[in-house]
């Protein structure tokens, strides 16, 4: 831990060391791992925590009144302390564990949705979303007799945010959005997108989708203004199975609970039960402690690093990789963004995305092929599925040799 | 008279036996899969698709004397190359022998591994797709 904390000057050889899985090796060949969009890898230290937690102070927690389960009652307070800092809320009452960013957009969805949509109602959404930010919302809608308005994109992969000014109306309710797209890497204007949303109704609530955010930019989710921001754990070097849902203190107090059970109570009788105060309303059963340490040691890697760090080697990667990539003959990205991070989907000429990806794999390559969850956004760019690869912060320029060289290969063969 | 499903099998697992490399045993599936013709176009619909998730695979059937044949077609060549096996050893059988069928190659070839645990290739999906044609045709001789 103390290594860590005291690194200053980024050197990719040294941070590498933190990630023991990337000095492994698949079939005798080193892994290249360029799946960050799908899950990161964890650091050492973020493995130590939570070894340490089942080691030395394990228990159920609140209510504990003895020395561990307090101690395990702390780590996971002082774990929503960490994350209200890390995304600059107002109070770590705003901060509600989740599963993740799926139950995070479900939560909400089934509590502030049900509550606060109606009949002829208007939720937006956008045409690069993940399915986990559609399905919900039309699930919604069906239930009360909503409509889902979309906003489309260009070929570049871009929001038109002149569609959106139109899609907004006295009847829209809800806009759900993603702060940065899984498939394309496009960085939406999320403040912009807010702004002019509040323009129109200050009443129109806005979830920020940051599952491909939170680990590539500094969040501020009061600068950007979002009532609701969510986001998983796994994705930013964290374990998985934990996420958070962020919401202002005004809408969470005032929503109904999502699921019940214990800790979220006050009282229990068999004449009625009142709830506990936020977040814990909100935190039915035993929460995921583990993961909340976890989570804590991976901010505590990220601050470390720092995101300055992170932006500018992410982005050289990203250019070294798109430069490389617009050489082959035949191959096409799909989305092109101005403002993008660390992902790179394409389809090669004539040949399948599956094909490509299992051949990637026999050269240690890790990259997703398919419909990254993104059906609709596909459908939009002709495709019926792209190879991605998306890059962290630990991974090389000559890490993107290999893939290159190994796509070039695989080419060769499957043509 | 044919080889029997297991002698075929056996066949192939000494094939894949030659490569040292994932990679060779892969451009072999990919020689196998380019190789795989003879599929009609007009059937190239949604009614013979078998449900996959990433690569479409059609297929279809046609019975004569008591066995069945099949012909198959797949936007990956790879997972065309996996047909062109499971053709290989359930193609001009019995229905009987296809339901039968222990099809222990994918395993001794290391496929298995490789592939059947992701649904991503389908692989799966197209075995039971070729056993419950067999089990049609079974029925169909019954009546």
């Amino acid at each position: 831990m103390q290594d860590i904390l005291t690194k200053k000057i980024f050197d990719v050889d040294e941070v590498r060391k933190d990630f023991p899985i990337l000095s492994r090796e698949v079939d005798g060949k080193p892994l290249v791992y360029f799946d960050n969009a799908a899950t990161s890898q964890k650091p050492q230290s973020v493995i130590n925590a939570i070894s340490d937690y089942y080691s030395n102070y394990n228990a159920n927690i609140h209510r504990g009144v003895y020395s561990i389960s307090i101690k395990a009652s702390e780590a996971y307070e002082n774990a929503k302390i960490k994350v209200k800092e890390f995304i600059n809320a107002s109070s770590e009452r705003e901060i509600i564990f989740t599963r993740g960013t799926t139950e995070a957009i479900n939560l909400i969805t089934y509590s502030y949705g049900l509550e606060n949509v109606n009949e002829g109602d208007e939720i937006i959404i956008s045409e690069m979303e993940h399915h986990a930010n559609i399905v919900p919302w039309q699930v919604l809608c069906e239930k009360k007799k909503a409509a889902l308005k979309v906003i489309p994109v260009n070929d570049s992969g871009e929001l038109l945010i002149d569609e959106y000014k139109k899609l907004l109306s006295d009847k829209t309710k809800i806009v759900a959005i993603g702060h940065i797209s899984n498939s394309l890497g496009t960085i939406n204007p999320v403040k912009e997108i807010i702004r002019l949303a509040k323009e129109k109704s200050k009443d129109i609530a806005v979830v920020v989708d940051g599952a491909q955010a939170i680990h590539h930019t500094k969040v501020d989710v009061k600068d950007i203004g979002a009532d609701f921001y969510v986001f998983s754990s796994h994705k930013m070097y964290g374990p998985m199975g934990i996420g958070v849902l962020y919401g202002r203190s005004e809408l969470l107090e005032a929503m109904p609970p999502y699921q019940t059970g214990g800790d979220m109570i006050s009282t229990v009788s068999f004449k009625g039960t009142t709830y506990n105060d936020i977040p814990m309303k909100f935190e039915a059963g035993t929460p995921n402690v583990e993961g909340a340490v976890g989570l804590t040691a991976a901010i505590d890697y990220i601050n470390c690093i720092g995101f300055e760090a992170i932006h500018k080697q992410e982005t050289e990667l990203l250019e070294y990789a798109t430069a490389q990539l617009n050489e082959i003959n035949g191959l096409r990205i799909i989305g092109t963004a101005k403002k993008k991070t660390g992902v790179i989907s394409f389809v090669v000429e004539g040949l399948n995305a599956l094909d490509i990806g299992i051949m990637l794999d026999t050269n240690g390559v890790a990259v997703r092929t398919g419909q990254h969850c993104t059906e609709p956004l596909m459908d939009r760019f002709g495709v019926p599925g792209t190879v991605r690869a998306s890059f962290a912060f630990y991974n090389t320029k000559e890490e993107i040799d290999i893939f290159v060289d190994a796509l070039k290969k695989a080419i060769e063969i499957l043509k | 008279m044919d080889k029997k499903i297991e002698e075929i099998e056996e066949e192939i697992v000494d094939e894949f036996s030659f490569f040292e490399s994932w990679q060779d045993k892969y451009e072999y599936i990919i020689e196998l899969g380019k190789k795989l013709k003879g599929y009609p176009e007009d059937k190239q619909t949604g009614e013979y698709k078998v449900k996959g998730c990433q690569s479409s695979v059609w297929l279809v059937t046609d019975e004569a004397d008591g066995r069945i044949t099949f012909k198959a077609d797949s936007d990956s060549t790879i997972v065309k190359g996996l047909i062109a096996l499971l053709i290989r050893v359930l193609n001009n059988r019995t229905p009987d022998e296809i339901l039968n069928a222990k099809l222990d190659f994918i395993g001794k070839t290391g496929l298995q591994q490789h592939l059947a645990q992701t649904r991503a290739n389908g692989l799966a999906a197209m075995i039971k797709q070729m056993k419950m044609y067999a089990l049609a045709y079974k029925a169909k001789q019954q009546i």
